[in-house]
């Protein structure tokens, strides 16, 4: 057994009343590649911020390369040689390449120095990691891809022998994301130690030397990659066997009610972010968008929901044609009974420091049952509120609680119960159980199903292909903004995987 | 994001926090009155007994309280739509403008019962279409509303002072204000209503706008918790996104809340006018609109908090000026510093004691507190 | 030559104008460079004015007086820090209660002390800053064109004057060339960046300020030891303001904050120069428009139709750590 690079004996952490830490014990050992899986909210970016001085635990103790360490800041991390790649790329979008590498590691008070070095120390990493980038490229024209790779590199420039990336894949294609294993792979040939934080098990099949499992805040389980499967970390990760497949019946598919026709979206920027995009959606199926996150599908749901305006292309609803392009609103779609959860319920789909009975009314608060002229109908208001309380099961059952105080799976149920008892022709759901505990995912699932059976027309957008495969009657997969293939619920992992990294999909078509 | 604090109370919410603030505010404010040489104690009392010792003082209170209202609720009402309208000094002073002209041209021909309605529907309008193009320009160019309606201040300043020494003020007269009102434009005093209470008053400019002031106060409890606008207003201000996905439009609501705004800064300028100084004088508003902010932030921009803090600060600015006669050391520009700390204490700093009252709270019973509030955040 | 001699007159008057302009843009610069908003530019520059004349005319020194200015600046810098950094408070409304103190505070305690109406004293000459003469100055006055530009336009000026052109440089270079500059603009723009690189986000802050501090205090020097012979209540007049425009006028840049402030003193300068004659074609100008123009031209530049004034992307929001 190679010698530990990281021990951590006994950490606890708390936020408040939430236990994020319980007891955690690890040793990650010198030189290999260490998987850290769970599900959101299990408690792993916590440890790794702990380990990377951003958080302090409550109790604890960190030991790097066998010698207890006291890191209180990412100062002392980086010090102790530990770097950190973060989600959220933390880079200064209007920087060079230099500029962030040096940021924080400058030599001297002066820049000509810092700037020299770094820029003879990136030609070596370069030419050793087969890491390029151009030096004096500003972060916020370069592809993701080389956003990531930039954050290595500040990490290695600053002497990292332990690196902790979070969630790296997150915002990745499947080629990139292969690419960047590569990577990996070659800094641990260099003996450095790898800890890799996501909730993808794949990867951690493809890549780690051993696991770690988290739930809830505990450690539950370490393995060896190899002695282990993808089914029993699922376990691990839930605690009891994943509901992999929601039961539903056969489709019923009837006429079409949403039918999307050469839809072409830009950003702020005026990148094409969705191009030319053409698909039916029917009455009694659930139709899922499947895609790595990042390649249009949330632009598209957004111009199809009269968020985002369209460059070109139309839509029909019922029929009846909806102008994307000009002055659709949200208020007009929902009236034409287009019903939209969107990706984003915090600051999108819910206001967090209303009531939650103010929530249950947003967008349609121009309904007249809600109503008295000019002045809201508080009681008719609460009355609706309760009624979809005890109908979706959200709790606590209190319909003047701030919003921001309800669990995540319940803010989801507080704008799914919205949108569906407006009973309307068309769903769409972005990221139906994002942030959602398993108990409410199922929920979820289940009241998407019960919509399709009773003949609405349903649309999927998520990034959790199991949960396209589970719920989808038919499933479109998204790349670079276009719709790269069309396939049945039957369609393998491998097969859909192909597809959304974009690769040769013109023979997957065939 | 995590919410940064967890739980209290309603009543320590709206309630005990305000009050530490304001007595951390007072503390240090008695601190520079120290510093010139003064007793603070002594002066807090010379400030309370001139302010509500007589029944002079109580109605110079209301009357520095009634515009200080229209202006609190003015901060509020844009506030309340996420908006930070400086701009209340300015949309004031150019009312003023719409005051002057009604007041003059119909003063000789309509009792005051008309001339009030005309005067304040012109108020009303200038100061909204002061506040007009600063929300355009926000909702519609992404220009910072708390920049351009400063811009606004001091173009108001230029515009009134080009005004009063141009076409309003008589041509035979070297100062730059109008013609004193005649009987059509001067507002009746309410000063009866406190000699109802047994006290005696010589002359005070206490007048029936202060009554339009309480009416606007209740209106924009309305508006605001009541009607489908205030909704709309209300969910822009906390989310802009989830605004536009409730299919609210942004320019309408953001300029729909700024000339509500500016129409009730524009009416705090009827009571120094038309029921005090009955002309329209350069400088008239004399701080007023900012004067609003502090009562916003005070009141916790809620109606009945503004009506409070509003009587808070006219008993500030009128026991301050007793206090400027009592003591000599102590000039009225005490009250500018007090408000500066008010602002400072409860609206900059309010979360300063807020750790410390949570902990206390937590210790008494620790299930009132916090537990929700973190619950389902992504770790 | 007339012409000529007015032209020249107006452009030193433009220079003297723009001076206090130039070190309050500059100040407000390092802070919203950092990502702080700072409306409090006037209250710092006003309780600098007050304490620059009130210590000169006490303690008979133009450097000590300079010093108290720029220490009392400083201080209530620090107060803006404390509210918007340290408790992350609105940073509007902590720059809103800056000016209420420091425009309540100077008259009062200006009163209290000298007991002139909120003045304080008329400072000697040597409790002000002279003009300083170039060499020769005086003697290539008679040259034409050149001599009047080198002798009122170059030499003349008290050592603040130059100072604040100095700083233009200055900054840049530290904004540009220096570890400083380089964290404190990443600051303005990500200030997770840097906190996850290892460094104090609200100690960068702090100094940012500080340095606003340290400008706005020399500002309100120059106003009431340079330009006026002592401090008279509310002098700043809105200047604070008025820089706050050119620096977004300048979108954020020490060479365009130059020129920015160069443009409204020479709009200041005319308006005096102006008063009362009237312009060939276009007739008598109000006064009051002059006046207004800076205004006028900053909200015509918000709007947009003078290319994008694009702020610092982290100004205005406080920090809190995301978890």
């Amino acid at each position: 057994m190679a010698q530990a690079a990281i021990e951590l004996i006994g950490i606890n952490k708390s936020f408040g009343a939430v236990r994020a830490n319980r007891d955690i014990n690890l040793e990650i050992a010198r030189g290999t590649i260490h998987g850290i899986v769970g599900e959101n909210g299990a408690g792993k970016s916590t440890l790794m911020s702990i380990l990377y001085g951003f958080y302090q635990a409550d109790s604890g103790e960190i030991r790097v390369g066998g010698k207890p360490a006291s890191i209180k800041s990412p100062n002392d991390a980086i010090a102790l040689g530990i770097g950190m790649v973060h989600q959220h790329f933390m880079l200064v979008d209007n920087f060079t390449v230099l500029e962030n590498v040096i940021l924080g590691a400058e030599s001297d008070a002066l820049l000509k120095k810092s700037i020299a070095k770094a820029r003879s120390e990136l030609e070596r990493l370069e030419r050793e990691y087969g890491l390029e980038v151009d030096p004096d490229a500003i972060i916020e024209e370069l592809p993701v891809g080389l956003q990531q790779r930039v954050e290595i590199l500040k990490a290695l420039y600053r002497g990292a022998e332990i690196l902790i990336l979070d969630e790296p894949t997150g915002v990745l294609t499947p080629a990139e994301a292969d690419h960047l294993f590569r990577i990996l792979r070659q800094l641990k040939e260099q003996g450095k130690t790898i800890v890799l934080i996501t909730h993808k098990l794949r990867e951690i099949m493809a890549i780690t030397d051993t696991v770690s499992v988290m739930r809830q805040g505990t450690m539950v389980a370490t393995r060896q990659t190899t002695k282990t499967t993808v089914g029993e970390l699922a376990e691990l990760m839930v605690g009891r066997r994943v509901l992999l497949r929601v039961e539903k019946g056969e489709a019923e598919a009837g006429g079409v009610k949403l039918a999307v026709k050469n839809l072409t979206v830009k950003d702020s920027r005026g990148v094409t972010m969705v191009d030319d995009v053409s698909f039916d959606v029917r009455a009694g199926e659930i139709v899922g968008i499947a895609g790595v996150a990042g390649n249009g599908q949330s632009e598209m749901l957004e111009a199809i929901s009269g968020i985002r305006r369209a460059v070109s292309g139309s839509v029909m609803l019922d029929g009846r044609p909806i102008d994307l392009t000009g002055a659709a609103d949200p208020g007009e779609l929902r009236d034409r009974g287009l019903a939209h959860v969107p990706e984003d319920r915090h600051h999108v789909g819910l206001v967090l420091a209303f009531e939650e009975n103010e929530n249950s009314i947003l967008g349609y608060h121009d309904d007249p049952r809600y109503l008295k002229g000019p002045f809201l109908d508080i009681d008719a208001i609460r009355d609706d509120a309760r009624d979809k309380i005890s109908k979706y099961d959200i709790r606590p059952a209190d319909c003047r609680l701030k919003t921001a105080n309800f669990s995540g799976g319940n803010q989801q149920k507080i704008v799914l119960a919205r949108e569906m008892e407006q009973d309307p022709g068309v769903l769409i759901v972005g990221q139906p159980t994002r942030g959602v505990d398993v108990g409410a995912i199922e929920f979820i699932h289940k009241r998407l199903i019960a919509m399709r059976d009773q003949g609405k027309a349903v649309l999927v957008v998520s990034v959790e292909l199991d949960e396209i495969r589970s719920l989808s009657d038919r499933i479109l997969v998204m790349f670079a903004g276009r719709i790269v293939g069309e396939r049945g619920p039957e369609a393998s992992e491998g097969e859909l995987g192909l597809l959304m990294a974009g690769v040769e999909h013109r023979e997957a078509a065939e | 994001m995590s919410t940064p604090y967890a739980k209290l109370p309603a009543w320590a919410d709206y309630g005990l926090i305000p009050v530490i603030n304001l007595a951390v505010a007072f503390v240090v404010a008695g601190l520079v009155v120290l510093l010139v040489g003064e007793n603070p104690f002594r002066a807090a009392a010379v400030l309370v007994e001139g302010a509500f010792g007589r029944g002079q003082g109580i109605a110079f209170t209301l009357f520095y309280a009634t515009t200080f209202i229209f202006s609190g609720l003015s901060v509020a009402v844009a506030a309340h739509c996420g908006l930070f309208n400086i701009g209340g000094e300015g949309q004031g002073y150019i009312a003023g403008l719409g005051i002057g002209i009604v007041c003059l041209a119909f003063d000789s021909v309509l009792p005051w019962w008309l001339t009030f309605p005309l005067a304040i529907i012109a108020a009303a309008a200038m100061g909204a279409l002061w506040a007009l193009i600063p929300a355009y320009l926000q909702a519609r160019r992404g220009s910072h509303i708390v920049i351009t309606t400063i811009m606004f201040n001091f173009i108001a300043a230029s515009v009134m002072v080009y005004a009063l020494v141009g076409f309003l003020k008589p041509a035979n007269s070297m100062a730059p204000q109008t013609r004193t009102f005649l009987d059509g434009a001067q507002l009746p005093k309410l000063n009866w209503v406190i000699e109802l209470f047994g006290a005696k008053i010589r002359s005070a400019p206490f007048n029936i706008s202060f009554l339009l002031a309480l009416a606007m106060a209740f209106l924009v409890w309305v508006l605001i918790w009541r009607t489908r606008l205030g909704y709309e207003m209300r969910t822009y201000g906390h989310s802009a996104k989830a605004a536009r996905y409730a299919g609210i439009s942004e320019t309408r609501i953001i300029i729909v809340a700024m000339m509500i705004s500016g129409a009730l800064a524009g009416m705090m300028a009827l009571n120094p006018t038309m029921g005090d100084q009955h002309n329209v004088a350069l400088e008239f508003v004399s701080g007023a609109g900012f004067v609003g902010i502090a009562v916003a932030l005070m009141g916790r921009l809620h109606p009945v908090g503004i009506v409070l803090a509003a009587i808070l600060f006219g008993m500030l600015y009128q026991g301050g000026a007793e206090l400027a006669f009592e003591m000599p050391a102590i000039s009225r520009d005490m009250i500018v510093i007090i408000q500066g700390l008010v602002i400072l204490f409860a609206g900059a700093l309010e979360h300063m004691f807020r750790p410390y009252v949570q902990a206390l709270f937590a210790s008494l019973s620790p299930r009132s507190v916090g537990i929700e509030a973190i619950k389902g955040k992504g770790a | 030559m007339d012409l000529f001699n007015a032209i020249i007159q107006v452009l030193d008057s433009t220079i003297r104008l723009s001076v206090p302009l130039l070190l309050a843009c500059l100040a407000g610069l390092y802070s919203e460079r950092a990502g702080i908003f700072d409306i409090g530019l006037e209250g710092k520059m006003l309780v600098g004015a007050f304490a620059g004349a009130a210590s000169a005319s006490v303690f008979h020194s133009a450097y000590i007086g300079l010093g108290m200015a720029i220490l009392i600046s400083v201080a209530f810098a620090l107060v803006h820090g404390f509210a918007s950094i340290t408790h992350r408070g609105n940073q509007i409304v902590s720059g809103v209660a800056i000016n209420f103190i420091a425009a309540g505070s100077t008259i009062m305690l200006g009163q209290a002390w000298f007991q002139q109406g909120g003045r304080t004293p008329a400072l000697a000459s040597d409790e002000r800053f002279g003009a300083i003469v170039w060499p020769g100055a005086d003697a290539l006055r008679g040259v034409p064109i050149l001599g009047p530009i080198y002798s009122e336009l170059v030499s003349g000026h008290s050592v603040l004057v130059y100072v604040a052109f100095l700083a233009v440089p200055f900054t840049w270079w530290v904004l540009f060339r220096t570890r400083f500059g380089l964290r404190m603009r990443a600051v303005g723009e990500n200030p997770a960046a840097v906190d996850t690189a290892g460094i104090s986000v609200a100690w960068l802050r702090y100094r940012a300020l500080i340095c606003t501090g340290v400008l706005t205090g020399i500002a309100g020097a120059y106003l009431s030891m340079v330009q006026n012979g002592g401090f008279v209540k509310d002098m700043t007049a809105g200047k604070g303001y008025i820089a706050l425009a050119a620096l977004i006028f300048a979108k954020w840049k020490p060479v365009n904050a130059m020129f920015a402030c160069l443009l409204f003193g020479f709009l200041d300068a005319l308006s005096i120069r102006l008063q009362g004659t009237p312009l060939p074609l276009i007739g008598k100008v109000p006064v009051q428009l002059m006046q207004a123009l800076p205004y006028i031209l900053t909200v015509i530049l918000l709007a947009g139709f003078i290319g994008k004034a694009i702020p610092p992307r982290a100004g205005g929001v406080p920090y809190v750590k995301e978890r």
